[in-house]
């Protein structure tokens, strides 16, 4: 089934969506054009700012299901944008299923880490430039998750990864972090490049950049041209999305504050490119072969990024290897085409309130630890900090997928829609399954199970309520969300006018031969951790480990490949230049420069000063040209 | 016939007061050449044809230029005479080189020219009316514009002549002050210098004066007399002082 | 005849422009300068009886107007620089060197 005709809307909350945007693009700039004056309230500010516009996400949403089906698609027109001769782009605001879930995860689960926030960096002297980032990250967002075409996504695009990059750097004093801001720019810039060229193409294909004009005359296009699109359009997914090739930022991006990681790097930011390749939908769908490299690049990624998580000591880095593989299943999924658009997103949702959680959980644990971030520190902490405790623990649960939690319901839709397309592709994400219950096991009994490991001046204590609040409504929707958007085929059915739906649509079997087969891996998974990890001393410092571990450390070397094929080359290729500067093009420039320096040293012995002399000239001149002109005249 | 000779003898004169000019080593001498050749052009211009010019010649030249001229000499120093040595390498050979050469060419391109056989007369009448006319009918603009020049020409002279007084006037008191300290530090003599001619029997200022004692006083003359009484004539008393003074002068240069 | 007019105005202009070059007296280079114009005047006033009319002696009137304003400024100079650097050598004003 086709997705839904867009209608133009102007008026109620739909008309005035804008303000979504507009509320927390407000309070950055607030919050970054009044500097210090604002630093008593500014965090209050940023977080109200944030809150209003969940409220005016919500209203908008409630009015959106007033609509019959077939009217869900609202486009907002804001102004026009760029009105170039034959490049004419309007700027409007799409509102449909897809993107109103959108706004309402990045608005309801910012304004959750807004509120968390205050309590975390409320020792920060730059809290208040804090909460002007997360503003900025907010609105950044809503536009492109909003916006009605292919540039104004391209904007917030941008806008989320500068956001990104000054939130990872956040604590730029310390170089790591520095070093993480920039390579997570950098490596970010390889993926724009090919969103960049990717609207680039959809641009000289259609004439238009916007999504109405765009998707609906996808299926006339060339199938090339699709390909080529649909794989410019992944590139940048990848970069975004901390997808294979593309993925070696997201480990280090944990440098910056726990917050970020939980909202930017967990939640919202990296799953943009799972938002870019459902909008594509239409596109992907007359393009097979672009469809089957997302599918691909969604399997080894969730594999890669399971492989890394059950190495890493670092608790946010084992958590951000398990963002990896997570958001590797949403792509795996959106590449699965309309079966898998739904799955994709609900577990984008659900993966958003249960990672939410167990970022805000680790960072609650960080901040009861000193900032210690090793788990081979922790251990016993279950006594200690009961709720951070309880809401990790929930959230652990329902990332593994146990039954009835969001992970099982979304990540067996999943599962389950894969196998309906390719076997291997199933297989694949049930072995990333059980993988995933081991190495989320390993994080869960390393820090709360286990004898107490702690440093000799770590004094652990439960956090203070505006920092457990948000991590028990999290955990809330950690536990039901699955449920509520998969069970009944609700959320299939809402955005349904949206990214369209299968012919047959795919019933949710609680009891199948793949279901049945990963939660017993998963539990085989936990089991083993639980052997390993709680049962048995964990070494405080990591034992060398075999190959394979290593290989898992080196985030399965990722860098290592990087720096090889693409640093070094540089390296060299700039020293080239340089060489090439210095001695080539500087050699011809000063060799030119002293060449006439010298000359003009020669040629100013003739300037005696002497009047004289000069006078000489002139008459010789004069006797030249009286003896040229009776040399013509006799002729 | 007539003009014949004239040219001839006029033409001798000029170009040997003109290389007198370039040549002679003080610049007086200069300028008495200088007038030589332009007396002799004014002769020239009138037997052309040209009493006019000739006379404007003889009153512009002979006499307000070349008036100027020895003005600025006084000026500048009568007695400064020009060494002759040539301190720029190659400099008068390439003069020499370049006037001769500019000189044949001109003369070369005289002799090429197709001159018309017979001269046509000027025209008949006063050549002065003649002259007018011209000047107050075809040229009368260039006229004109001659006036300005003229005028700016004297404005420039008085801009550049004027000298701002940047310190204040020194009063006699001041004057004093300084021959004294001049005469305390360098020794040099603070009173009038004696005047010359002294017991002469005739009225000159080459005669030293005599002291009481009835030696010449070798202040009394000008040094630039001194220099030019190197001959057999005056007193013999002059040419001793201008042997001690030479002598004086010499000691001091060293 | 007029030829004869002719050549010695060259002359008399080659001597001048050769004592503008070798003297070093400001002047006596100005009394050179003044020698060339006059021949210059000659050859005027030997052209304008060659071809019969009075223009070229109006035109060597006008020189010696240009050159009385001249020579006024000239030796204004002279005397400046004189007063100045104590020396009426155009060696000396040779600023231009350095």
């Amino acid at each position: 089934m086709q997705p839904a005709e867009i209608i133009t809307e102007t008026g109620g909350v739909i008309g005035a969506s804008w303000l979504m945007i507009a509320l927390p693009a407000v309070g950055a700039a607030i919050l970054l054009l009044f500097g210090r004056l604002t630093d008593r309230w500014g965090h209050l500010l940023g977080t109200a700012m944030s809150l209003a516009s969940f409220a005016v996400a919500v209203l908008a949403f409630v009015e959106l299901l007033g609509f019959d089906e077939a009217e869900r698609r609202r486009q907002v027109m804001l102004y026009d944008f760029l009105p170039a001769g034959s490049f004419h782009v309007e700027m409007g605001l799409l509102i449909d299923p897809l993107s109103i879930s959108f706004a309402l995860l990045i608005t309801g689960v910012g304004s959750l880490i807004h509120i968390y926030s205050i309590g975390y960096m409320a020792h920060d002297e730059k809290r208040r430039k804090f909460f002007a980032y997360l503003n900025l990250f907010v609105a950044a967002m809503l536009v492109l998750v909003l916006a009605d075409n292919y540039l104004g996504l391209y904007i917030g695009w941008e806008g989320v990864g500068l956001a990104s990059y000054l939130l990872i750097g956040f604590w730029q004093h310390k170089p790591s972090a520095a070093t993480a801001a920039k390579k997570a720019f950098v490596v970010n810039r390889v993926g724009d490049f090919g969103l960049a060229l990717g609207i680039f193409t959809i641009f000289t294909t259609f004439g238009t950049v916007a999504y109405k004009d765009v998707l609906a005359n996808a299926g006339a296009a060339e199938q090339v041209t699709l390909t080529v699109i649909g794989l410019l359009l992944l590139l940048g997914a990848c970069g975004k999305s901390a997808q294979l090739p593309l993925q070696s930022w997201l480990l280090d991006a944990m440098e910056g504050p726990t917050p970020v990681s939980a909202l930017i790097h967990a939640a919202t930011m990296v799953t943009a490119g799972v938002y870019l390749i459902t909008r594509s939908g239409a596109i992907y769908e007359g393009a097979p072969t672009a469809q089957l490299v997302v599918t691909i690049v969604g399997a080894a990624t969730l594999i890669a990024g399971a492989i890394i998580g059950c190495a890493k000591d670092d608790i946010k880095k084992a958590l951000a290897g398990s963002t990896m593989s997570q958001i590797g299943y949403m792509v795996l999924a959106a590449g699965l085409g309309p079966i898998g658009y739904a799955f994709a997103i609900a577990h984008l949702i659900a993966h958003g309130f249960f990672k939410a959680a167990m970022f805000l959980g680790a960072g609650s644990v960080m901040h009861a630890m000193n900032d210690e971030v090793d788990m081979r520190r922790y251990g016993g902490l279950r006594t200690v900090m009961p709720i951070t405790f309880a809401t990790f623990g929930l959230g652990y649960l329902a990332i593994i997928g146990i039954p009835p939690l969001s992970g099982w319901f979304t990540k067996d839709s999943i599962i389950e829609a894969a196998m309906h397309v390719s076997p291997v592709l199933g297989w694949v994400a049930v072995i990333g399954a059980g993988i995933t219950g081991f190495y989320m096991s390993r994080v869960m009994f390393m820090t709360f199970f286990g004898e107490k490991r702690w440093a000799s001046d770590a004094h652990p204590h439960e956090s203070p309520k505006v920092m457990t609040w948000p991590l028990i409504l999290l955990s809330v929707g950690s536990v039901l969300g699955g449920g509520l958007l998969i069970a009944g085929g609700t959320f299939a059915e809402f955005l349904r006018p949206a990214v369209g739906a299968p012919e047959e649509p795919l019933a949710f079997h609680p009891v199948s031969v793949p279901g049945i087969v990963t939660i017993v891996l998963v539990l085989a998974g936990a089991a083993y951790a639980w052997t390993k990890y709680a049962k048995s001393p964990v070494p405080e410092v990591a034992p060398r480990g075999s190959f394979l571990t290593t290989f898992a450390r080196r985030d399965l070397y990722g860098d290592a490949l990087n720096e090889s094929l693409f640093m070094r080359p540089g390296q060299w290729l700039t020293r080239l230049a340089v060489f090439f500067d210095n001695r080539g093009v500087d050699g011809i420039v000063n060799g030119l420069a002293a060449a006439i320096g010298g000359t003009s040293g020669r040629l100013r012995r003739i300037q005696t000063g002497f009047v004289r002399s000069y006078a000489l000239s002139v008459f010789l001149g004069a006797a030249a040209v009286v003896g040229a002109l009776l040399a013509v005249g006799s002729f | 016939m007539g003009e014949a000779i004239t040219f001839w003898v006029l033409a001798v004169v000029s170009v040997a007061a003109a290389l007198g000019i370039v040549f002679s080593r003080k610049a007086v001498y200069s300028a008495l050449m200088l007038g030589t050749v332009m007396i002799s052009l004014a002769v020239l211009y009138a037997v052309q044809g040209a009493p006019f010019l000739a006379a404007v010649q003889i009153i512009v030249y002979t006499g307000a230029v070349m008036m100027l001229f020895l003005f600025v000499l006084m000026l500048v120093g009568v007695d400064s005479a020009d060494s002759l040595v040539e301190t720029l390498r190659g400099q008068r050979f390439w003069a020499g080189v370049a006037g001769l050469g500019f000189a044949g060419l001109i003369a070369l391109a005289i002799g090429n020219a197709v001159i018309e056989a017979a001269a046509p007369e000027l025209p008949v009448g006063d050549n002065v009316v003649q002259i007018a006319q011209l000047i107050f009918t075809r040229y009368v603009f260039a006229f004109e514009v001659t006036s300005a020049l003229l005028i700016t020409a004297a404005l420039a002279a008085i801009v550049l002549a004027h000298r701002e007084r940047t310190a204040p006037k020194p009063t006699q008191k001041d004057l004093s002050r300084a021959r004294f300290r001049a005469f305390a530090e360098k020794g040099r003599i603070p009173t009038p210098l004696p005047g010359p001619g002294t017991y002469a029997r005739h009225n000159a200022i080459d005669m030293p004066a005599l002291l009481p004692d009835g030696t010449v006083s070798e202040l009394s003359v000008h040094r630039s007399l001194v220099r030019d009484a190197d001959d057999d004539s005056g007193d013999e008393r002059v040419r001793e002082a201008v042997r001690a003074q030479r002598a004086v002068e010499k000691e001091s240069g060293e | 005849m007029t030829t004869h007019y002719l050549v010695l105005s060259a002359l008399l202009f080659a001597i001048g422009a050769i004592g503008v070059l070798v003297r070093r007296n400001a002047i006596v280079v100005f009394m050179c300068v003044e020698l060339m114009l006059n021949a210059c005047n000659l050859a005027f006033v030997t052209f304008a009886r060659q071809h019969g009319n009075l223009d070229g002696q109006i035109i060597a009137f006008f020189v010696m107007v240009v050159a009385a304003a001249e020579v006024v400024v000239g030796l204004a100079i002279i005397v400046t620089m004189f007063r100045t650097r104590r020396s009426a050598s155009v060696d000396d004003a040779n600023l231009l060197k350095n």
